[in-house]
């Protein structure tokens, strides 16, 4: 099975009713996708298919063959939304910040209020109160 | 001092920070050179971990892997109580690649050592509580792990589910001052209350999990964890290894909250007995349904209030009854009540004081450390009694929180003193001011909208003499660059490491990038004391502002990285040394219990769906008086985070328990607030700077959780509707508004 992420093409020899997140995370090494509940209550495991969020915990990687896969690892480290997260103290224990950040990707920075909490409603942070995460995204 | 507003970036919530006066005179520490940096206490530096944790690169320990290693599974007690008869597994016989342990594999002694050494490593007879651990398995390939059958034979007897019933006590407590029963007799008013509070799960969004390596004739275990002088604490007894044997270090921690503060000693434990008799790494990783379901979770509390109070407002008897649901073994619940109950009486002064507090026992997994410690039980308590109590006298409840706020001078309830930096008045009159709290109190009243406030202090550090016993070490050493910080407190999201590099600096006169600090590795690093009980910042960023102070004087102004150069490595360690004057008196329970105390003020806005019963927070001032912001970004996460969490415990967690175990035990039945349950908040920061604290802190994390709840609870009361127990779900609202009407 081939499977595309993050721009490059990989060789995928899993059953096909492997969790996208377990070749994720095992067979390519891409440890950056987190697994908070595997049941997609958390978002921890948000990763971007065809540019669409999905928790990879629910999604059997038969299902993604052949669609563009975004994690975290395909982020520039100098993003802007990276930077403010880390000013604005978007990021504590850092655990749901890949998968808060990929789902926060597309959010324009003069969203408003209402938009920004229903687009992250995926995506449970236990440290910040998601203050911190709305100010780093309207200064990113 | 300082004064910046800062405008509203989102939906109004904005943050001020203020100090209070000049009141508590700092101990600063004034650079030794001339022409001082900038400071660096006090502002934004960005944490240290920051690209590490957003670019997705930091090792969480479900991140790391070893040669060789295998999957390790506990194989738990599916009844409350009862007798093993047996247990029995055909799984090493028909696959050499299992590894099967039971007690009799453990080399020293079956207990995971804490406060009494009363609670197993695995279940020789007796089982205590649901999911209690019996027997380990592991192997490389885990669908035959989890595959593997195990039939225990158990006979079952009756658990002591309840523990308003039970008769088992683990701890029990007195707070006594003056004469209650007098003072009682002559008060004008009585006023009496119950109050409940239910279990609560830290959900930290990383599960615990450890990787025990053997190695060095000993074991290694990497792990997300609060304390690791607590896990090799545990592993010395329970494997009888000398320290030398045995390391451990923190992997990142995917949050704690508590919930990684006694637990990862069981876990470890039992990793390490795998690794030790299969020879392999061994990972544990707690799936959520199993971490909800086996470790620890905050205390149950009822907490009675007997008061007796004047007709102008003062509070002359306070009676309290406490009872704890411990669970099935002691773990940290003395320590629990205690705080609880050195907490219950409030922020406010009263003379004739009786404290019962007792905790039981339950075949229940075991109650344990989660943020706030038995303080947001009782503040909860205290919080919505004095509604009770203003409503009984026909008096505002801010105006009587006003005149019995314990001010600089005044007495705890244990006798204790209150410093300079006490702050009661200060918070309330601020956030009353500025939510323009006693408007929207007037305009409100009668339709879907309440506000409803709580005041509330936190002790700081480790209760009575325990910092003294303690005796938490820390240290700094030069570097060809700097300075690097060595201390064996973790850095779990609350910014600790990056606080701690901010005080080092400072006090050395250093740019901020040229501090490092070492990773908790119990092979490098001094005990520096476990990571919790608000003490990290205060107690141990003390010690290493003492290091500080030290190593300029030994390096004669030199800069450290030439000293380095010419001298190789200069270390300066230093011990905790407990401030003059500070005495308790643990058996009695007299004295000054916490060195100093955070003080809070908490307003809750909410709005109540009268159909379906749903109370949302729609708006919410935080005033905290914390000494000094060493990182004002830090402390502001921490408080909104606190309060997100606080609310959670306030209006949606709930524990389900059924027969003994832990019945919701899913992300998708235990709701913790999303982006859509949380309101926006405006925190204010005052600072009152603490002598004893480094640059004037004071002790944090736990402060910002005790007030959500009671403040929540008093603005639904202000909507007509009384609740005397925690979560305040829809359905416990319907029945109070059903069992009214």
């Amino acid at each position: 099975m081939q499977l595309r992420v993050n721009g490059a093409d990989y060789d995928v020899t899993s059953h096909p009713m492997t969790r996208l997140l377990d070749v994720l995370r095992e067979d390519l090494r891409l440890t950056g996708t987190k697994e908070g509940c595997g049941e997609g209550e958390c978002g921890a495991c948000t990763v971007l298919v065809e540019g669409e969020p999905v928790c990879s915990c629910l999604v059997p990687v038969a299902q993604v063959e052949g669609a563009a896969i975004t994690t975290i690892e395909g982020i520039d480290e100098d993003h802007p939304l990276l930077r403010a997260f880390v000013d604005h103290g978007g990021a504590q224990c850092g655990i749901c910040t890949p998968g808060m950040i990929l789902a926060a990707l597309d959010i324009e920075p003069d969203a408003s209020l209402d938009e920004i909490r229903v687009r992250l409603a995926g995506n449970i942070c236990r440290c910040t109160g998601y203050e911190a995460i709305y100010r780093a995204i309207r200064d990113a | 001092m300082n004064e910046q507003g800062r405008p509203a970036r989102v939906g109004g919530g904005a943050l001020v920070t203020r100090g209070v006066d000049e009141a508590g005179v700092p101990d600063y520490h004034a650079p030794m050179i001339e022409n001082p940096p900038p400071p660096i206490v006090g502002t934004a530096h960005p944490r240290l971990d920051g690209y590490e944790k957003t670019s997705g690169r930091a090792k969480y320990v479900d991140d790391l892997t070893f040669p060789g290693m295998i999957y390790g599974r506990t194989v738990r007690s599916t009844v409350a109580r009862g007798r093993i008869r047996s247990i029995q597994t055909s799984a090493a016989a028909a696959d050499s690649g299992f590894t099967v342990v039971d007690y009799r594999d453990i080399p020293a002694v079956n207990v995971i050592s804490l406060i009494e050494d009363d609670q197993p490593c695995l279940v020789e007879r007796e089982i205590r509580h649901m999911a209690e651990p019996v027997l380990l398995l592991a192997h490389a390939d885990r669908e035959k792990l989890y595959g593997a059958e195990v039939v225990t034979d158990v006979e079952e007897s009756p658990a002591i589910l309840n523990y308003e019933v039970s008769d088992v006590e683990l701890k029990r407590l007195t707070i006594s001052r003056g004469d209650v029963d007098a003072a009682l007799a002559a008060a004008d008013v009585i006023v009496e209350g119950e109050y409940r509070t239910g279990h609560q799960e830290q959900l930290y969004i990383e599960p615990n999990g450890v990787i025990a390596v053997p190695e060095n004739g000993g074991v290694t275990i990497y792990g997300s964890l609060q304390c690791p002088f607590y896990v090799m604490r545990a592993l010395r007894v329970l494997l009888g290894l000398p320290d030398d044997k045995l390391r451990v270090v923190q992997a990142a921690t995917g949050g704690g909250f508590g919930g990684k503060e006694e637990y990862p000693s069981m876990l470890a434990s039992h990793a390490a007995l795998l690794a030790l008799k299969s020879g392999r790494p061994v990972k544990m990783i707690y799936d959520r349904g199993e971490d909800m379901l086996a470790t620890t979770k905050r205390h149950p509390f009822r907490v009675r209030h007997r008061t007796g109070v004047s007709r102008d407002g003062t509070i002359v008897a306070l009676d309290v009854d406490i009872l704890v649901d411990g669970g099935a073994y002691t773990t940290l619940t003395p320590v629990v009540l205690s705080r609880g109950a050195l907490h219950c009486g409030g922020p406010y002064r009263c003379d004739n004081v009786r404290v019962q507090g007792r905790a039981m026992m339950t075949n229940t997994p075991p109650n344990g450390a989660f943020r706030g410690f038995g303080a947001p039980q009782t503040l909860f308590a205290i919080e919505a009694h004095m509604e009770r109590i203003a409503d009984a006298l026909g008096m505002d409840s801010v105006a009587l929180r006003e005149h019995n706020a314990l001010r600089p001078g005044d007495t705890t309830i244990t006798g204790g003193t209150i410093g300079p930096d006490g702050s009661a008045l200060e918070v309330l009159r601020e956030a009353v001011t500025r939510s323009d709290y006693h408007a929207k109190r007037a305009q409100w009243r009668g339709t879907n909208r309440g506000i409803g406030l709580a005041l509330f202090f936190h002790g700081a550090g480790f209760t009575g003499d325990g910092e003294r016993k303690l005796a938490s070490r820390a240290a700094i050493e030069t570097t060809a660059t700097g300075v690097r910080i060595l201390a064996g407190t973790v850095e779990i999201g609350q910014g600790s490491h990056t606080t701690h590099a901010q005080i080092v600096a400072e006090t050395l006169g250093l740019p901020f990038d040229r501090i490092a600090v070492e990773h908790p590795d119990t092979d490098n690093v001094p005990n520096s004391g476990p990571t919790v009980a608000s003490r990290t910042c205060m107690v141990v960023g003390r010690i290493l502002q003492r290091c500080s102070t030290d190593l300029l004087e030994r390096l004669s102004g030199m800069d450290p990285a030439d000293h380095f150069k010419q001298h190789g490595p200069t270390r300066v360690e230093q011990e905790y040394e407990a401030p003059l004057g500070l005495h308790f008196d643990e058996v009695n329970y007299v004295g000054d219990a916490y060195g100093t105390y955070a003080w809070a003020c908490d307003i809750a806005e909410v709005e109540i769906d009268r159909d379906t019963f749903e109370v949302r927070p729609v708006h919410f001032t935080a005033v905290q008086e914390i000494g000094r912001a060493i990182n004002p970004v830090m402390v502001r996460g921490q408080i909104e985070g606190g309060t997100a969490q606080g609310l959670g415990y306030a209006l949606l967690e709930d524990v389900i328990m059924r027969d003994g175990g832990m019945a919701n035990n899913s992300m998708t039945n235990y709701i913790v607030p999303t982006t859509l349950d949380t309101p926006t908040m405006d925190v204010v920061i005052m600072e009152r700077p603490y002598r004893h604290g480094p640059m004037g802190a004071k002790g944090l994390g736990e402060l910002p959780i005790d007030g959500p709840a009671p403040a929540v609870i008093n603005a639904i009361r202000h909507l007509g509707i009384e609740l005397n127990e925690l979560p305040a779900t829809p359905e416990r609202i319907m029945e109070a508004v059903c069992s009214s009407e």
